[in-house]
């Protein structure tokens, strides 16, 4: 599995490492205590079948990451659970001994999010593979989490349907770890995210239990706790079957490709699309440091001497995308789009997405080490952040290639640097800090689709009020009173499960008021 | 510590301008409150609920008071918090789609200010008046969830008041955001016992250039299963498919939203999958988005996996049972007579074992106390813990969720 993840994404690394009071590798990792995974690891080879129980340190440290190398924990087990039973006896067994198990779908998450513990469990969940049932008369389809996201999607495509998110990872990432993040794709400007296409899942919680969140039907009695877990970055236990909403396949598809001098002609003709109503299914920028690697990489062939270019994919009704694509080859114009290209069929159409989904990867070419970042700013911010990212990295001699979702201002900043050269690493740290601090101050975030998981947690308290992540912990408690389930992930501090919340906040408000004075 | 002597009145007077002794108008479902407070800011009502949890008051929030007699009366209720002062539309960023309301706003205002720029929020008001705040208290939804689903999905910020008085956010202003727990999720069908919502954020959605609504005669429940199964499994991308079935037939009318021509086209299309007696308007029915029950009688919520819609619908009406609702997302609104509350629990057992459930939203008191409103609720006990830590003295709205939560 970790051998797809070197081929796809090279040497990664993002700007959480050096942030924080303490560094997330030494907060996360956690401290093995030879005789508790002794004990554990009694227990659960009695439980599990043969095989399903890894303790070999050369085959443990095969999973020592996930998409996002540069961390890296050789886990105390790894189970390769196969059944949900083997799942719940795991879980069950970890929370009595209080040992930190984690979840691991395909291993490419792009935030550390499945980065094992040295004093735990790493539970993988790939031999839970079955497509257990396509419905297109109630469009769901119920799969096992170790699905991989575009085999869904292969299953219901003879029946005329398909499965809407679209992370650029399809090919290899699973169900399960595109619940926990709440996965997004090129396509989620107008399809939305995972949350949008869950509609039920079965559960082992962190003590072990097994409870079913939705069905078929939307809108289950009680709590809305199958929208709190996806996304929570498998905090709140591990899933073991999901129900997804299949999508109508669209009658036709249109993919323009669109040529500018600049991203700041390139962001007005995206403002002027959306601004016009229309809702194209992806609107997809490159500038010209992303357009140089990918041209190296994969020769996209994308139009010559363009500064941005734009990828727009309009889906839908025939007599609709056509509509909508003679409003969108206007803005493009109107804004200085001086070659404008329509994909004739499925190859070209191919062509033109694999410049755009092969950049984190070509960036390799054109640079020995980048970061990959995943901040989100309100589309109308585009031209000043932008402008601000390019001032940063003139001013510091980083070079910064952007490629982002530009119809959902998702960027996805790559910078570049060269690990060997001394100082360089450093200097392409704090760029990166600085342009995620840049999209909290537009009023964004600092992730859209990748997870906070080990990389980002230490940026958490810039957008979050102390108040705000104690509220989220109360969820995590309530789920997770022992703290077993993937510790050390999105949140930088624990919250004590015991604590009663908020009685030691400022002053009493009848207090303040002068209203009592003994309390 | 418990404050000494003082009166609760004098108390929550110090935290919040308009307080008053409740009256019989106050009354929620029947049990009326000591003290109405009527906060005018996220910051006074912390400081509200600050004051409320040092003398134990039972709260119950108060929008435009159109669902209060919704889900089960509360055991107890104190304080009765009236978030109408809450009512403004703080900002509309027309060029991000978004806008950020407080939780009293009611949804037509938010609407109109929106709709000069040609956008709006794309959730049905299935009851006139209905405020934000309530919305996302019942998880109210209509038509339109088919395409755009629920406020769950649209609501991309929430900043919620805890019952020990702390404000906290999630989300953001962005729509596209991972970072966190969605606590607005959590939040929305909780019919406030968990906090009080006082502002959220929203993804808005263009206005369509153009619409079109298609509505064909069903004889009965198979005839008006294929007719929706036609729509709903073609190229046509209806935004509505609804089911009016008042018994002995109905209709299906459904939705289309887009530019002219395209919709001129898609509902040429459309007709032909609706068979020779289908009409076609620029307007809805008006029945459409509309609950089917009157004053008095036992309102329902039933859900099941849309193919099992046709027969839900047959034994509805064997039931007495007016159905109407979306065919589209398998989400149905029912109504029945006061005296046919016997005919809940196997209509309920039908739900179920269509992938679905039941829920008696309302019903007359003396009926609503001898039934089980929600029915089987699994994780119920992860549903208890998520109170306990949320409002571990059990004083929001207690009585009034699943398992007397």
């Amino acid at each position: 599995m970790s051998a797809d993840l070197d081929s796809t994404h090279g040497t990664t690394k993002t700007a959480g490492s050096t942030v924080g009071p303490t560094s997330p590798e030494q907060d996360s990792a956690g401290t093995p205590d030879p005789a508790a995974i002794e004990a554990v690891r009694r227990e659960l080879d009695a439980l599990l079948p043969e095989g399903a129980l890894i303790t070999d340190h050369a085959r443990l440290r095969t999973y020592e990451c996930d998409g996002l190398a540069h961390y890296r924990v050789t886990p105390a087990l790894v189970v390769l659970a196969a059944t949900a039973e083997h799942v719940a006896a795991t879980v069950t067994v970890c929370s009595e001994h209080r040992m930190p198990f984690v979840a691991r779908g395909s291993g490419t998450g792009l935030s550390g999010g499945a980065l094992p513990r040295a004093d735990g469990v790493l539970v993988v969940m790939s031999q839970l593979r079955a497509i257990r049932q396509v419905s297109p008369a109630d469009h769901r389809a119920v799969v096992e989490p170790g699905v991989i996201n575009l085999d869904v999607t292969r299953a219901a495509a003879p029946f005329g349907y398909y499965y809407a998110p679209d992370p650029s990872s399809q090919q290899i990432c699973s169900i399960g770890g595109n619940l926990a993040e709440n996965s997004g794709g090129a396509h989620c400007l107008k399809y939305g995210f995972t949350a949008h296409h869950v509609t039920g899942v079965d559960l082992v919680t962190p003590d072990g239990s097994q409870v079913q969140l939705g069905g078929l039907a939307p809108d289950a009695p009680g709590y809305d706790l199958l929208g709190t877990v996806i996304g929570s970055e498998g905090t709140l236990g591990i899933a073991t079957s999901v129900t997804v909403r299949l999508t109508r396949s669209p009658e036709a598809v249109t993919t323009v490709l669109a040529g500018f001098p600049s991203t700041d002609d390139a962001g007005a003709a995206t403002s002027a699309i959306i601004g016009a109503g229309v809702v194209p299914a992806a609107i997809e920028m490159m500038d010209a440091l992303a357009i140089e690697a990918a041209e190296a990489a994969v020769h996209c062939n994308y139009p010559d001497g363009a500064g941005a270019v734009l990828v727009v994919e309009l889906d839908g009704p025939a007599a609709e995308v056509e509509q909508e694509f003679a409003a969108v080859r206007r803005f493009c114009e109107e804004n200085g789009a001086f070659e404008i290209r329509v994909a004739a069929d499925d190859t070209e159409r191919a062509l033109i997405w694999k410049g755009r989904k092969s950049a984190f990867a070509a960036v390799g070419r054109i640079s020995p080490d980048y970061i990959v970042q995943d901040g989100v700013i309100p589309r109308t911010a585009l031209p000043e952040v932008l402008r601000a990212i390019a001032e940063l990295s003139g001013s510091s001699g980083v070079r910064v290639a952007n490629v982002f979702h530009a119809g959902d201002g998702n960027l996805h900043p790559l910078v570049l640097f060269d690990a060997a050269q001394p100082g360089q690493d450093e200097a392409a740290e704090e760029i990166s800090g600085k342009i995620l601090d840049l999209c909290i101050s537009a009023g964004g975030s600092i992730t859209g689709e990748h997870g906070v998981g080990v990389d980002k947690s230490a940026y958490m308290p810039r957008m979050f009020s102390a108040a705000d992540l104690d509220t989220m912990q109360m969820v995590r408690c309530a789920f997770d009173p022992r703290h077993v389930s993937n510790p050390g992930k999105v949140f930088p501090t624990p919250r004590l499960c015991g604590e009663v919340p908020g009685r030691h906040q400022g002053e009493h408000p009848l207090a303040k008021a002068g209203v009592a004075e003994i309390f | 510590m418990a404050p000494v002597a003082t009166d609760p009145m004098a108390g929550l007077s110090g935290t919040c301008a308009d307080v008053r002794q409740g009256d019989a108008q106050d009354a929620v479902d029947g049990v009326g409150p000591a003290y109405v407070a009527r906060p005018g800011s996220t910051e006074e009502t912390g400081e509200l609920l600050r004051a409320a949890a040092a003398y134990g008051l039972a709260v119950v929030a108060r929008g435009a008071g159109t669902k209060l007699t919704w889900a089960a009366p509360p055991t107890r209720v104190d304080l009765v918090v009236d978030l109408s002062a809450l009512s403004a539309v703080v900002d509309h960023a027309a060029g991000d789609l978004v806008v950020v309301a407080e939780a009293g706003c009611p949804l037509a205002d938010l609407q109109a200010a929106v709709a000069p720029a040609g956008q709006r929020l794309a959730i049905d008001e299935p009851i006139a008046g209905s405020t934000l705040g309530g919305l996302i208290a019942t998880n109210g939804s209509g038509p339109s969830r088919m395409l755009y689903l629920t406020l769950r999905e649209l609501m991309i910020g929430t900043t919620v008041v805890r019952a020990d008085g702390v404000v906290a956010h999630s989300g953001g202003r962005v729509v596209k955001n991972v970072a966190g727990y969605d606590l607005g999720k959590l939040m929305t069908g909780s019919f406030g016992t968990l906090a009080l919502v006082t502002r959220a954020v929203f993804r808005l959605h263009p206005v369509p250039e153009s619409t079109a609504v298609l509505m064909a005669p069903a004889a009965d429940a198979g005839d008006a299963g294929r007719l929706a199964a036609a729509v709903i499994h073609s190229d046509v991308v209806p935004s509505a498919v609804e089911v009016d079935w008042p018994g002995g037939g109905g209709s299906v009318a459904i939705l289309l939203e887009g530019s002219e021509r395209g919709v001129a086209a898609r509902a040429e299309a459309a007709r032909g999958l609706l068979g020779a007696a289908v009409e076609v308007s620029a307007g809805m029915p008006g029945w459409w988005g509309r609950y089917p029950w009157r004053a008095g009688e036992i309102a329902l919520k039933l859900t099941c996996a849309l193919s099992g819609v046709p027969r839900l619908l047959a034994t509805g009406r064997d039931s007495g049972a007016v159905l109407r609702g979306s065919a589209g997302a398998g989400v149905l609104y029912g109504a029945l007579p006061a005296e046919a509350a016997d005919r809940v629990v196997p209509l309920r057992e039908l739900c179920t074992s269509l992938g679905g459930s039941l829920v008696v939203l309302d019903a007359p008191p003396e009926v609503k106390a001898r039934l089980d409103l929600w029915g089987p609720v699994p994780a119920l006990d992860l549903m208890r813990a998520v109170k306990d830590q949320f409002d571990p003295d059990h004083r929001l709205a207690p009585g009034r969720f699943v398992g007397g939560i």
